[in-house]
């Protein structure tokens, strides 16, 4: 249904609307008891304009900021549904945080009310509740172990939900003063750096960019969506509730998070987003089942995935394949193909969508091949999502696609800028930071390097703060080259140096578990992770790896200089228990290029081995120290006109 | 500590009275002048070294055993010999200390079985899944779906029981004895055999049962943290004897307490 988004232009008029015209329809599920209970568009909306009311009388007005805590629950979405309508600006927090993250979040925010979903969260409310003056109720869904709890602050929102009161305001006006300029919503970046901002997003952001997006998609009132992604995260905010409220599909809320594979395979959601980690966690766990298959299944497996990596790409493209493939390929879908994306509750997948961090290409792909329109979109929260994004029929697993439509984007001094109607309004109460980002034409700063291809595409390279420079002057990304060398598999952890130097080097960390599945095979004995590691034949194994990336990265002008030159094997699995790593596995550069300068020192000094001794932390906290004569081995440079042919 | 408050227990009424039971088996001498008074809403540990009659005294309570002396009052009524559908009936519910739960049901299945007692039954409906059949089949299955919702274990509503991990299991029999809705529940060492984790799970599952649905709780455990932390009143048996009975700060001072577990020397 084509609907005109100029005169409905903020989320609570479309609401209205969707309570008129998909009457009937379901707008959330939760799985509750272990059935689906579905709540319908109309209901919704008359829940929502409950609730809002109940707000208005515990002392919610406009402009007030309103925090949303939990996992996603329907009465969550039905809060932030609520308090629009007051003209209220929602704030969900991400519901992992510890009580000190989400009292910096709540003071900074001036938060009046908080809607938690459980026990866990209200307890975390209660212990800071006294370093927050200005907030004034809690209320909670779930009532689970709350009963005893003799505190005055604390509601259930089914009390709100079931009072029959007058009201004392009238909605309907109060939807009608809600304009596109208002804030919809209230989201505080993750802050891997410094502390959490508040990003201020406008309906008019939101709406513009949506309908786009839903244009692009043609996504309408039959889609299904599984909502199991943050509600702090602004993709929850988009793929789930702006895109719901704009097609009228449903979203559908996992009973646990513990279930939630589960309920996809009951549900089968049309629309699917999921950053890298879960596509490859998927993959990877596919693949040791499958293992585990009869040799006649195993075969069949393998001989159709052959099929699949060589014409599912282009029949998904929509391209010219001859009839006899497609018939092959038609055969293999009915054989293995199909059966697959059934157990992984992809079969109705039409769309599905992967961002945040780069994707191996090889998975990439695979899901392709099985029929799967995995696409990869670029964003951020500032911009309301979107910037770049893959289109059907023109998807390049290397890149994050052209730019988004009505997004601008170009590239100075090697970091990506973009503006657009999805350009946020500001940083909450923080006019530098602001100031800092958006440059006076609009330009918003992304902080990430990436260059722009022949096609138009996006490519990202790295965070523009660890690109450098060799001393040819090209540029060094080592996130790039890390990540290329990851891609293998048996690689696990890899960190590149090179900046103001003359060419690359690179530490490997093996991956255990894949390195030992293929020692076994190949009968090399070993006692443990440094005997692994230090053997010449894995050495061997993994300067194979290396040299299919050299031999990638002299296809690509600007990137020729980066092959790496010099590589070793670390004799210890970087740790975040010895600070190596964050505790969400991103290498620490800087620490590591101290702690093991001496490696560092022996690469350009053109040495061939080199003994290190470092102080490892076991996991309960006693200190040891391990110690390996490392080897370097050196690898092939590959010129750009040496092109494999 | 638990966080009740001691003197609401202290003051509420005595659901079962155990006056001087003596239990033996041939020559062996399990139990020797017990007493033992079982509060309404209490968690009562009982403890002990191997071999002390903890089980024993479990069974008295649940009726298994009946002793060859002394009396056991429930509800201020003198109880004799009982068969064990009656014991559900009156409202006690156990789990065991090997887990027997049925392996090939799922988990729904088996907590659907501690619903039995509760079921009235009419062959003719249940077959065409209409009337009494039907209302009962949705009544009973709610009321399972609530304890799997309190349990916490949805996602492993359809499994088989003999695939789950024994933690699990003993999550499963807990719920099996929830469906019977009880008033007093025995639990036979619920948290043996399990890793910190589930242990702290049990322990808050314990707790909630007992503050949620007011269930007087007995239970027998080796894990003297878990007994401190969660009990209102901890009982000590020795050699079938009673030798202490209080709450866990007193019976921890108390000497025959220590030498009976670290021996006199």
């Amino acid at each position: 249904m084509k609907r005109d988004f100029v005169a409905l232009d903020t989320f609570p008029k479309i609401l209205k609307n969707n309570a008129e015209i998909y009457k009937g329809r379901p707008s959330i599920r939760e799985k509750e008891y272990g059935i689906w209970q579905t709540t319908t568009w109309d209901a919704f909306y008359n829940r929502a304009l409950l609730l809002a009311e109940g707000f208005y009388d515990s002392g919610l007005r406009r402009g007030d900021k309103i925090a949303i805590i939990g996992d996603n629950r329907p009465n969550l979405y039905l809060s932030i549904a609520s308090a629009q309508i007051l003209g209220a600006i929602p704030v969900p927090c991400y519901q992992d945080s510890v009580a000190s993250e989400i009292e910096y979040i709540l003071e900074h925010a001036e938060a009046k009310l908080a809607i938690v979903e459980n026990q866990e969260q209200v307890d975390k409310l209660l212990e800071i509740k006294e370093k927050l003056p200005l907030l004034k109720n809690i209320f909670y869904d779930d009532p689970r172990g709350l009963e005893k709890y003799d505190v005055k602050e604390i509601c259930s929102l089914d009390v709100i939900l079931d009072k029959n009161r007058e009201m004392n305001i009238d909605l309907d006006k109060e939807i009608n003063k809600t304009s596109k300029d208002d804030i919809s919503i209230m989201l505080y970046t993750s802050g891997t750096t410094g502390r959490p901002k508040g990003v201020l997003l406008s309906y008019n952001n939101i709406v513009s960019v949506t309908s786009i997006a839903c244009e692009i998609e043609k996504t309408g009132p039959d889609d299904e969506v599984v909502a199991y992604l943050p509600m702090a995260w602004v993709g929850d905010n988009i793929f789930c509730v702006a895109q719901s409220y704009i097609s009228g599909f449903c979203i559908n809320c996992p009973e646990s998070r513990d279930t939630l594979t589960l309920d996809m395979r009951e549900i089968g959601p049309t629309y699917y987003f999921a950053p890298p980690r879960v596509w490859e966690g998927m993959h990877t766990q596919l693949m040791v089942r499958m293992q585990d298959a009869s040799k006649v299944k195993l075969w069949a497996f393998n001989f159709f995935m052959k099929v699949a990596k060589k014409w599912g790409n282009p029949i998904l493209d929509k391209k010219n394949v001859p009839i006899l493939a497609r018939l092959l390929y038609g055969l293999g879908y009915f054989l293995i193909y199909g059966p697959l994306k059934n157990n992984l509750g992809l079969t109705r997948v039409r769309m599905a969508y992967t961002a945040g961090e780069a994707m191996g290409p090889d998975t990439f792909l695979f899901y392709r091949s099985l029929g799967i329109n995995l696409k990869v979109l670029y964003g951020q929260t500032e911009a309301t999502v979107f910037v770049s994004l893959h289109r059907d029929g023109d998807v390049d697993p290397n890149t994050v696609g052209p730019a988004f439509p009505g997004v601008d984007i170009k590239v100075t001094d090697g970091e990506v800028f973009y503006k657009g109607s999805g350009v946020f309004k500001g940083y909450y109460k923080n006019e530098d930071a602001t100031k800092e980002t958006i440059d006076k034409e609009g330009w918003v700063k992304t902080g990430d390097a990436g260059v722009i291809d022949n096609n138009g595409h996006l490519k990202i390279i790295d965070r523009a703060k660890d690109v450098g420079k060799l001393n040819s002057g090209n540029m060094f990304a080592p996130k790039y080259i890390e990540n290329k060398l990851k891609f293998c598999g048996i690689i696990k952890e890899a960190v590149a140096f090179g900046d103001n130097k003359d060419f690359v080097t690179c530490f490997v960390n093996i991956d255990l578990d894949a390195v030992a599945s293929w020692a076994e095979r190949n009968n090399v004995a070993y006692s443990g992770y440094i005997d692994l590691a230090g053997q010449s034949s894995v050495y061997d194994l993994i300067a194979m790896e290396i040299d299919k990336v050299n031999r990638d990265l002299s296809q690509d002008t600007e990137l020729n200089d980066s092959q790496i030159k010099r590589f070793l094997i670390l004799h210890k699995e970087l740790d975040a228990d010895d600070g190596e790593l964050t505790r969400t596995n991103k290498v620490r550069r800087g620490l590591i290029s101290e702690r093991y300068c001496m490696l560092v020192d022996a690469f350009y000094n053109n040495k061939n081995n080199c003994f290190i001794e470092t102080e490892v932390t076991f996991e309960d906290g006693r200190k040891g120290s391990i110690s390996a004569d490392l080897k370097i081995k050196d690898m092939n440079i590959y010129d750009l006109k040496d092109q494999v042919a | 500590m638990s966080l009740k408050n001691q003197n609401l227990i202290s003051k509420s009424e005595v659901i079962m009275n155990i006056k001087n039971i003596n239990l033996s088996f041939g020559g062996l001498k399990a139990l020797s002048g017990v007493s033992l008074q079982i509060k309404k809403g209490e968690i009562l540990a009982i403890i002990g070294p191997n071999g002390a009659g903890k089980s024993s005294m479990l069974n008295v309570i649940s009726g298994i055993y009946v002793p060859q002396e002394g009396v056991v009052e429930w509800k201020g009524k003198r109880r004799n010999k009982i068969a064990p559908h009656d014991i559900a009936r009156m409202g006690i519910a156990r789990t065991f200390q090997n887990i027997a739960l049925f392996k090939g049901m799922s988990a729904l299945e088996n907590i659907l079985t501690g619903r039995n007692i509760l079921m009235k039954r009419n062959l003719f409906m249940e077959m065409l899944y209409m009337g009494l059949g039907r209302r009962q089949e949705e009544e009973h299955r709610k009321k399972a779906e609530e304890i799997i919702d309190f349990l916490e274990i949805q996602s492993i509503r359809k499994t088989p029981v003999a695939r789950l991990p024994y933690g699990m299991q003993k999550r499963v029999e807990l719920g099996r004895a929830l469906a019977l809705e009880p008033e007093l529940l025995l639990l036979d060492e619920p948290m043996a055999g399990m890793n910190v984790e589930e242990k702290e799970d049990m322990c808050r599952f314990v707790l909630d049962v007992n503050e949620q649905f007011g269930t007087t709780i007995v239970l027998i455990e080796h894990d003297m943290g878990v007994v401190m932390d969660i009990s209102d009143r901890v009982v000590v048996l020795d050699y079938g004897i009673k030798i202490a009975d209080g709450t866990p700060d007193k019976v921890r001072s108390e000497k025959k307490v220590i030498d009976a577990y670290l021996g006199v020397g």
